[in-house]
């Protein structure tokens, strides 16, 4: 099991990699008076058929066709179950996968978010060729990030470069702690 | 809000400075295993630090890019550098703290911290 949620969040990503996915889309959605935090990532790449989406739940699925399935899928999956949440996951061969899980946030079993920045920060860094949209939200205040705006302002210059890579990692703390309304100087 | 027009001000700065790296052989490959088992250890900031630190020293010959499971889940978080004409080199059981180590004795000065290495451990 990992100890943050933003593991889990990494974690699901990869797998949106290993499936060839171009786009790739990442929300975390709050809603305090619910006290429901909402995780989904959703992608374009080569999907699941119905006997894979059907198994990648289960973490004895030992099926080697394909490497999409590990024990990455049941442990998101266990860890929003436990807290008294929920699981979503569909898959089209050919379209893509979206997944969806959903925390109660004051059971006791529910785990921290973490560091959600470093997530996205290491992603967009390490998968420069794929198009990251990641949008965070705590109840009506959110902010978003897309790659695709990021590329058409930087033209070649390089994400992995100093000053771009700080600013990444700047501008995912930043505006996370104003919509998390922490105070700022 | 933070926003993304503060790129354009980067471009501007870095516009004619932007050297496209050559894959040569100089060039080194730090690869870091990012499955559900690398992440589940730790491998996220061994990921992390080593971006930034070559990006803060500005090491042009080094690539820190990721890979998935190697097989060797219980030793991860792993980190493999892989350098022309040179045998590949694993680090296993990683730091961020082992990590900047490896980066300044190895990838910098060229020596290998051999008591993190694969080869040094007894399997």
């Amino acid at each position: 099991m990992f100890p943050e949620i933003s593991l889990h969040i990494l974690d699901i990503a990869e797998n949106s990699i290993k499936a060839g996915a171009t786009r790739i889309e990442i929300e975390v959605l709050r809603r305090t008076a619910e006290r429901k935090l909402t995780v989904a990532v959703q992608d374009n790449g080569c999907g699941m058929d119905a006997e894979q989406l059907a198994g990648c739940t289960d973490p004895f699925f030992t099926s080697r066709t394909t490497r999409r399935v590990g024990l990455g899928i049941p442990f998101l999956k266990a860890s929003a179950e436990c807290t008294g949440g929920s699981f979503f996951i569909d898959s089209q061969k050919g379209r893509g996968t979206q997944i969806r899980a959903e925390y109660v946030t004051d059971h006791i079993d529910c785990i921290p978010l973490g560091d959600i920045g470093a997530t996205v920060y290491s992603l967009i860094l390490m998968n420069e060729a794929i198009g990251f949209f990641y949008r965070y939200g705590v109840d009506e205040r959110q902010f978003t990030l897309d790659t695709d705006e990021m590329r058409a302002l930087l033209g070649d210059v390089p994400f992995a470069s100093r000053e771009v890579a700080a600013f990444i990692r700047e501008y995912l703390e930043e505006n996370q702690k104003e919509t998390d309304q922490e105070e700022i100087l | 809000m933070k926003s993304l027009e503060e790129l354009k001000a980067i471009r501007e700065r870095m516009q004619g400075q932007v050297e496209f790296r050559a894959e040569n052989s100089d060039q080194i490959r730090v690869v870091v295993g990012m499955a559900t088992c690398g992440i589940a250890s730790g491998a996220r900031p061994v990921l992390t630090t080593l971006a930034e630190e070559v990006q803060k020293r500005d090491l042009k010959n080094v690539t820190v890019t990721q890979t998935g499971c190697i097989g060797l889940c219980q030793y991860e978080p792993i980190v493999e550098v892989l350098e022309g004409g040179k045998d590949k080199i694993t680090y296993i059981k990683m730091t961020p703290e082992k990590a900047v180590e490896v980066l300044e004795q190895h990838l910098v000065r060229g020596q290998v911290v051999e008591k993190y290495t694969l080869n040094e451990t007894r399997l």
